[in-house]
């Protein structure tokens, strides 16, 4: 009897693999894996667009499975790790140049991207990616101090250095990544940020760990919330988040370090060697590259459009807006994150671990 | 036969164990013993972990503490309910169960809405005048995270032991001239030692590896070996070192239950119910 019983159960189980299996093949659906940073696609909120519904439709048998990350360190170890298809990634510049050097970028085939021609020149021909092949902006922006006008004195507001204000202790966020938490150190200690020397790296770190003492946490994403409930006064973050925070909490200001200088960066859209289709990924890129899919994007992220024919659409405050869009004078002292060599990229890595762990 | 029908039964749970745990475990001891740009056998991943000395003594010590105090508050409630009629004891088993029915994550983070400078705690303080105090982001908060989470672990396996506490035997102590400290001093107590330290096995263990509970309640100096490991595989890209620290975590783990064990003596028998 218990052994009818249990081949009865083996049974079930075999038709029931069987079964699943076959649901998987079956299906017509093209699947695309999206990994992009958190918070950095109109996802429908307050009467947004939801740019991914609006693909689906646009494209009814690709099915989008969008997944987030913190940091573009997460998404490189992530993928560097293998073992997960992935088939378009948002990385920033320097990021772009280290996967590219590193063999991790397929060739894109442009000819399903007919929206490229509306990338303005100037994001053209940059330094991690020189001959257009691997990547198409997305978005660009700068890192500046977002802070809260009511607790904290504009007289202490001149650079970096509020950064280390002891006035300030415990009130103040800062970066949960090696490349953007040394950038800092490295305007203010007048540093070059692309700097391979390891003496001015192991400066930073000491320059980081010194402001250790005064940091609440160190966050990513979390940085939203502390912000706009007041729970933290003071943090380095990028404009495009400023202008999305300031909606909800109108006491926050933002202040770019231009004497000092300051990090303008590149997000641009690419397809990693683990992508399984090539074709719906560029079609999805070309699809975030149209002008009025795009500026609807950044009408709720806030972040800078890199194509001026998608500025025609935007909202007209934030397409005039000074935080969004810095006059050619104020960027200056804007500086881009070049690829790091590994050896260089490793050892500003240990050197944040320790100051994390220590 | 009968051997082999016993062979048999446990056959899917050692196929489970050799997929899910041996095989597992020989992954990360291989890439513990491995270079992370070269891929060659290496001792360096090892060799580099004295910087991380004080973290994991730092994560040991607020395991203990939260062990101990678990401890404290878990007996007396296990106590009581082992003690209560059948149906109060079926209905205060659940309530202790109930809280695990939730996302530990959701419970941590309902923490930091308490605490936090901005919270709800700190909020009702100001509004009679007191603070804000400095809850959250605090060693104590910490501890108060893991004692939080982790209590029911503790209560369930002291109930289990003290509730098969033979009655006849605080009876006859009675009976013998014990008065109420004595029995549970020299009775009850000594018999609910396996459940004590089964109890405080289960809190410590997951207490020392936890990274989600230091991150959002502790602040930056309360750092736990967790994180450490954690950052390794995440932003760090050295799963090399980061399975180096899990190792040397494992064996601490099994050095530091093994002690507690030993001190359960030859009364192992009974209570385990991990």
């Amino acid at each position: 009897m218990k052994k009818i019983i249990s081949a009865i159960l083996a049974v079930c189980l075999i038709l029931g693999c069987g079964a699943a299996l076959a649901g998987c093949g079956g299906q017509e659906k093209t699947t695309l894996y999206v990994y992009n940073w958190g918070q950095y696609i109109s996802e429908g909120d307050d009467d947004s667009l939801d740019v991914i519904a609006a693909f689906e439709e646009a494209y009814p048998n690709i099915e989008v499975k969008y997944s987030t990350y913190d940091s573009n360190e997460i998404m490189y170890s992530k993928l560097s790790n293998g073992g997960i298809t992935v088939d378009v990634i948002i990385p920033s510049d320097y990021m772009i140049g280290r996967m590219r050097q590193e063999g991790m970028l397929l060739e894109l085939n442009f000819d399903n991207i007919p929206n490229y021609q509306y990338i303005d020149e100037s994001f053209r021909n940059t330094s991690y990616d020189p001959e257009n092949k691997y990547s198409v902006p997305y978005t660009w922006g700068t890192v500046g101090i977002i802070y809260n006008t009511k607790y904290v004195d504009e007289a202490d507001v001149t650079g970096w250095e509020l950064l280390w204000n002891e006035k300030y202790a415990g009130k103040i966020l800062m970066f949960d990544n090696s490349r953007d938490a040394f950038g800092i150190a490295q305007y203010l200690l007048g540093y070059d940020v692309n700097t391979t020397d390891e003496a001015q790296l192991q400066a930073c770190a000491d320059k980081l760990a010194e402001q250790k003492p005064v940091v609440q946490q160190y966050v990513m994403d979390q940085i939203f919330d502390a912000m706009e409930n007041e729970e933290a006064w003071i943090a380095p973050y990028y404009a495009g988040d400023f202008l999305t925070m300031v909606e909800e909490n109108p006491d926050l200001a933002f202040y770019r370090p231009e004497d000092q200088g300051f990090n303008m960066f590149i997000d641009a859209m690419c397809i990693p060697t683990c992508c399984q289709e090539k074709e719906a990924a560029e079609l999805f890129i070309n699809f975030l590259c149209d002008p009025e899919i795009s500026a609807a994007n950044m009408d709720y992220l806030g972040y800078s459009v890199p194509a001026s024919a998608s500025k025609e659409y935007l909202d007209p405050e934030l397409a005039a807006d000074e935080i969004a869009y810095p006059s050619q004078e104020a960027l200056t002292n804007a500086t881009s994150f070049d690829y790091l060599p590994e050896d260089t990229s490793r050892y500003m890595e240990s050197l944040f671990m320790e100051v994390r762990n220590g | 036969m009968k051997k082999n029908n016993a062979v048999l039964l446990s056959a899917p749970y050692l196929v489970w164990m050799v997929v899910f745990t041996l095989i597992p475990l020989g992954v990360v001891a291989y890439y513990a013993l491995t270079d992370p740009s070269t891929g060659a056998f290496s001792l360096g991943n090892l060799a580099n972990l004295g910087m991380y000395l004080p973290v994991l003594w730092q994560s040991i010590v607020y395991s203990l503490v939260s062990a101990c105090i678990c401890l404290v508050l878990g007996y007396p409630v296990a106590y009581f309910i082992a003690h209560c009629g059948p149906f109060a004891q079926k209905f205060l088993y659940m309530l202790v169960m109930l809280p695990m029915c939730m996302s530990f994550l959701l419970r941590t983070l309902a923490w930091v809405g308490l605490l936090q400078d901005t919270g709800i705690i700190n909020t009702l303080l100001g509004k009679i005048g007191i603070g804000p105090l400095t809850l959250i982001r605090t060693p104590g908060a910490v501890i108060l995270g893991m004692v939080y989470n982790y209590l029911p672990y503790m209560i369930l396996p002291l109930y289990a032991t003290i509730v098969k506490i033979d009655p006849r035997l605080i009876e006859a102590a009675e009976d013998l001239g014990c008065n109420g400290v004595q029995v549970f001093s020299r009775v009850v107590l000594p018999l609910s030692v396996p459940g004590i330290l089964s109890g405080m096995t289960m809190v410590f263990v997951p207490s020392v590896s936890t990274f989600y509970i230091s991150q959002k309640l502790g602040g930056t100096d309360t750092v736990l070996i967790g994180d450490v490991i954690e950052r390794q595989f995440k932003q760090g890209n050295n799963p090399n070192l980061g399975a180096a620290l899990s190792l040397v975590l494992m064996l601490l783990v099994l050095v530091c239950t093994s002690i507690l064990n030993r001190f359960g003596g030859d009364q192992e028998e009974g209570g385990v119910v991990v």
